[in-house]
């Protein structure tokens, strides 16, 4: 009885883990393609990234053919969001205005908190785009600030730009 | 048992999803669209072949008072090999059915076929077997899937039919996998029903 239990539970682990040592990488390179996508989205045109770690969160500095500073990509996250965790890459200009952003992980509901990627863009509802969050943080109406909050997710709204205030006090600590 | 007694258990007469009701959690929570429906159910219909047939093969050789716990051993071990698969290759569908994947180890259907049929049946059989309950699961969840993701974001496979229409947002919610699930459950089980007399 015990004999065979173990057996099998020694064949599964050997399995699992040989399986594991084929996918490991993959899984690592989807990962970092993922966030590479994200650096390009967020920022402006760019030559050259360095990295730089304030306040535990990691940086990627962005600069043109000249060497000229033109942005930087700032990753934050915090827990107030409705459904737990988020995870945002921010981009902002070298003038500390908000460039792009892209949510990289989150748990909101499925057509209401989870329309951030969108709603906060361009075009989008509550555009924050080309907004300084330096100059005056960023809040929803209900709040007395000037975004319109995703409707019915006003939760997941005030966690995002919390979100995006933090990377911008961030983004004011670098050294360029 | 004959072959097409098989198949046809599988798809109809016993479907997991409408006539067994087995496995709710991940019929509910993964069918917000037709796409997740159809992967969920694949993922699904895997585990149940491959664990049919090493339960199948390993019948003789696992003592009874142990057979639960051994069952699960290897259903586990199947379901992580899936999770890490899609995890390194498929990493958008990994990220939309996430949690669930790993789920699929406690669903009843995985562990009831084990139990009811791969334990006392032949290997090629049980390999059948586990082959058309999964379809006949991932049929119904495909079925969902289209049904709440048309109601509730005028999509069809992503595919945008309504212009325009932002959809019942409610359907993709769980109280809409509750009315929908119910309803084309009536729908069927009455089809069956009329078909039989």
């Amino acid at each position: 009885m015990i004999v065979s239990l173990t057996v099998i539970a020694l064949v599964a682990a050997a399995a699992l883990a040989a399986l594991n040592g084929v996918t490991k990488d993959a899984v690592a390179a989807t990962q970092k393609a993922k966030v590479e996508n994200a650096v390009k989205e967020v920022l402006p045109a760019f030559d050259r990234l360095d990295e730089q770690t304030i306040d535990n969160h990691l940086c990627r500095l962005a600069y043109d053919a000249e060497g000229q500073f033109v942005g930087a990509a700032i990753e934050a996250g915090n827990d107030k969001g409705f459904g737990g965790h988020l995870q945002v890459m921010v981009g902002c200009k070298a003038d500390g205005s908000v460039c792009g952003y892209r949510i990289l992980e989150t748990h909101e509901t499925p057509g209401l908190g989870a329309k951030a990627d969108q709603w906060f863009q361009q075009g989008g509802k509550g555009d924050i785009i080309g907004q300084t969050p330096s100059q005056g943080a960023l809040a929803v109406k209900k709040d007395g600030g000037s975004v319109d909050a995703i409707s019915g997710s006003t939760i997941t709204s005030r966690a995002f730009l919390a979100i995006i205030n933090d990377a911008s006090d961030v983004f004011g600590k670098i050294n360029q | 048992m004959k072959t097409s007694d098989i198949i046809k258990n599988g798809l109809i007469k016993e479907n997991p999803t409408w006539v067994l009701v087995l496995g709710m959690c991940p019929t509910l929570a993964t069918t917000t669209s037709a796409v997740n429906g159809l992967s969920m159910g694949l993922a699904t219909t895997f585990v149940l072949m491959m664990s049919n047939i090493v339960i199948s093969l390993l019948k003789s050789v696992i003592p009874d008072k142990v057979r639960i716990p051994a069952f699960i051993v290897i259903i586990a071990t199947f379901v992580t090999m899936v999770e890490m698969v899609m995890k390194a290759y498929l990493p958008g569908l990994y990220d939309s059915l996430g949690l669930f994947i790993s789920l699929i180890v406690v669903n009843c259907i995985v562990l009831g076929r084990a139990e009811a049929f791969a334990s006392k049946n032949n290997v090629g059989q049980s390999a059948l077997d586990g082959l058309f309950m999964g379809l006949g699961f991932t049929w119904a969840l495909t079925l969902l899937g289209i049904v709440r993701e048309l109601l509730g974001t005028g999509c069809f496979f992503g595919h945008s039919l309504i212009g325009g229409a932002d959809g019942m947002l409610m359907m993709i919610l769980p109280p809409g996998g509750f009315l929908a699930l119910g309803l084309l459950m009536a729908l069927i089980n009455y089809i069956r029903s009329k078909s039989k007399a």
